[in-house]
């Protein structure tokens, strides 16, 4: 399964200079960008390990795509996304969210069906293989 | 024209008899309308003969406190606070015979809370007034005071986006087709097809209630057999619009509960259910952690025609102070009405904490929203990928576009669809933030993208001369000197 969160997961996979370039879109909007992991990109995940603390001052890609770098040589068999933070009032939250990274294998998920009442099933989304394997 | 007329004071005031609204206190060419006060703007065109003024004074008088005749209980109240004043009166820029109205409403004359309350006042029986051969409401302007008695969209943009993790793009949807006559085993085919190739909703019609063909709950359930499906094949949020619409309140709880129950993130209402019933859902929605779709069914019959009716942006407004999160609110370049600026208007009025008064998009007011959640623009109807840089352009980023035909009717198959919709969206969004001139280069964007994806390349090539171009009614009535000839 090809998992298809963030802004463009449907594309060929971003290279290292569309992905600088996107993250020069975010700094010149006045965006703090964040990298995060995962080992459990369950759609409810919400919380993805924090990279260091999102990088609110900088002026040029080139800073971000370093720290990309290393966190890549320490997680490169997990899945990695970049965000742009946008802290100005009535948005105060992500701006824009993509991944920059992909495991070797990608998760699977399965559909827990258990039979309620009345037709009804309660649906739970589970991981198929083990989470992360090292 | 804005000259006084003399208005009535005193004993002289109360004569029994009939007197001119426009000396009875209707209308005050010299009032400042004070900033807790409601305005209202109305295009008035009077019968043959009728001073526009007066006219305008009697659409004052009757959307407040006056009837046809004087009558001495007037003066058991504050009567002058609670007359609406007409302030001013505008001759429509080339259209003879009619007239900008502006009228102010003292806060005290509505109830808190209550869009039921507004539009009888407002659009009550003043509507069908003899002296006036046609009446519109163009638009309104709230103060903070009013617009804080509302609780606003239920969720807003924000907090859909995050409770979806979608950032940084449009969202995609399409309405499964047919309309009418899929069973509820069919209709989820159509659902998981569609969210499974790309999606991130899909949606029911408008008419999608509980027919013979397919009743409620059998659409409930497959639906949520196919989101969850989806969801899981994908590893994404999704979601489909289920119609909760019913004939009472209990029944549209009732399926409301019921979407709940099977884990459903949003329902959709239609506008005919009417503004009570839209609240009494936004409500709920906000209670229980549910995206609230409005679809606007019945909207035309009375915002289309700029003589008489209700302009579209004051249903906007409504609805954002209602509380619904999603409003079908035009996509320009599809098949139903929609100028651009007008548009643009429309738009505005559901996305901005603040409107700036812009009489080029049809905005006369300023509008503040104190900060009520905003609501998220539905484009939908006749538009494909083949229009993607275009749609960006006019709509932005915070707008779900949806293509239903454009979606179910490609040549490989709805899955195919969507992803040809999901491709041509990413590359245009990447393109942009890249910083490429994609309005122009869009069709290059488009071609390129499709060169890695065959279902982009086979929609693009179906849909290619598919536009609809024609005059649009519901246009601006004032154009920037700069922009006059497009």
């Amino acid at each position: 399964m090809k998992l298809t969160q963030g802004c463009f997961s449907f594309l060929p996979d971003l290279t290292d200079d569309q992905i600088a370039k996107q993250v020069q879109y975010c700094l010149a909007n006045g965006w703090a960008v964040n990298i995060e992991f995962t080992d459990d990109p369950h759609p409810r995940n919400t919380y993805w390990e924090m990279w260091g603390l999102p990088m609110f001052d900088l002026q040029d890609a080139a800073g971000v795509m370093m720290e990309l770098a290393q966190c890549r040589r320490v997680y490169g068999d997990r899945y990695i996304r970049i965000s742009g933070f946008d802290s100005s009032y009535g948005w105060e939250s992500v701006r824009i969210s993509f991944l920059v990274n992909r495991p070797p294998q990608e998760a699977e998920f399965e559909l827990v069906r258990q039979e309620v009442g009345g037709r009804a099933i309660r649906y739970t989304t589970v991981r198929k293989t083990p989470a992360h394997v090292s | 024209m804005n000259a006084h007329t003399g208005t009535v004071r005193g004993k002289e005031r109360y004569r029994s008899g009939v007197m001119e609204y426009k000396r009875m206190g209707y209308w005050e060419p010299d009032y400042m309308p004070k900033d807790t006060d409601v305005i209202a703007l109305f295009r008035v065109t009077p019968q043959e003969g009728v001073d526009p003024i007066e006219a305008s004074a009697a659409v004052a008088g009757e959307s407040s406190t006056a009837t046809w005749t004087v009558v001495w209980t007037d003066r058991l109240t504050a009567a002058e606070k609670y007359r609406a004043k007409c302030y001013r009166v505008d001759p429509v820029p080339g259209t003879p015979g009619s007239y900008f109205a502006y009228i102010a409403y003292d806060l005290d004359l509505f109830e808190p809370g209550s869009i039921a309350n507004l539009s009888a006042s407002i659009i009550g029986n003043v509507f069908g007034f003899k002296p006036l051969k046609a009446l519109r409401l163009e638009d309104m302007r709230f103060p903070v005071a009013y617009v804080k008695t509302f609780q606003g969209p239920a969720t807003g943009i924000v907090v859909e986006r995050e409770r979806l993790d979608k950032f940084g793009r449009p969202l995609l949807g399409a309405t499964v087709k047919p309309k009418l006559g899929l069973s509820g085993r069919n209709y989820g085919r159509v659902v998981y097809e569609a969210l499974k190739g790309g999606l991130d909703f899909t949606k029911d019609d408008e008419n999608i209630n509980s027919q013979p063909f397919m009743h409620w709950r059998d659409r409930f359930l497959y639906c949520m057999e196919a989101v969850n499906r989806a969801q899981a094949a994908s590893g994404e949020v999704k979601g489909t619009y289920l119609n909760i619409t019913a004939g009472t309140m209990e029944d549209m709880y009732e399926r409301a509960e019921f979407a709940k129950e099977l884990g459903s993130c949003i329902v959709m209402i239609d506008l005919v259910i009417g503004y009570t019933a839209i609240q009494s859902m936004a409500k709920w929605a906000r209670r229980n952690d549910m995206i609230l779709h409005l679809h606007r069914a019945g909207h035309s019959t009375y915002t289309r025609q700029k003589s008489h009716g209700v302009s579209f942006r004051v249903i906007a407004k409504w609805m954002r102070l209602a509380g619904v999160d999603h409003i079908h609110a035009g996509t320009v370049v599809g098949k139903l009405e929609g100028d651009p600026n007008t548009t643009r208007g429309y738009y505005d009025v559901c996305r901005e904490d603040f409107n700036p008064t812009k009489l080029e998009h049809g905005l006369f007011f300023d509008q503040s929203w104190a900060s009520l959640n905003k609501m998220m623009p539905v484009a939908s109807g006749g538009i494909h990928a083949g229009q993607m840089h275009q749609l960006l352009d006019l709509l932005g980023e915070d707008v779900v576009l949806q293509f239903g035909g454009g979606t179910i009717g490609h040549p490989m198959g709805i899955a195919a669809g969507a992803i040809a919709n999901r491709v041509a969206l990413e590359a245009m969004i990447l393109a942009r933030n890249e910083g490429r001139d994609y309005v122009h280069e869009g069709p290059e964007i488009l071609a390129r993208a499709a060169e890695t994806c065959t279902p982009l390349k086979a929609a693009l090539e179906v849909w290619k001369d598919v536009t609809f171009n024609y005059q649009s009614t519901d246009t601006p009535d004032f154009v920037p000197t700069a922009l006059e000839t497009v």
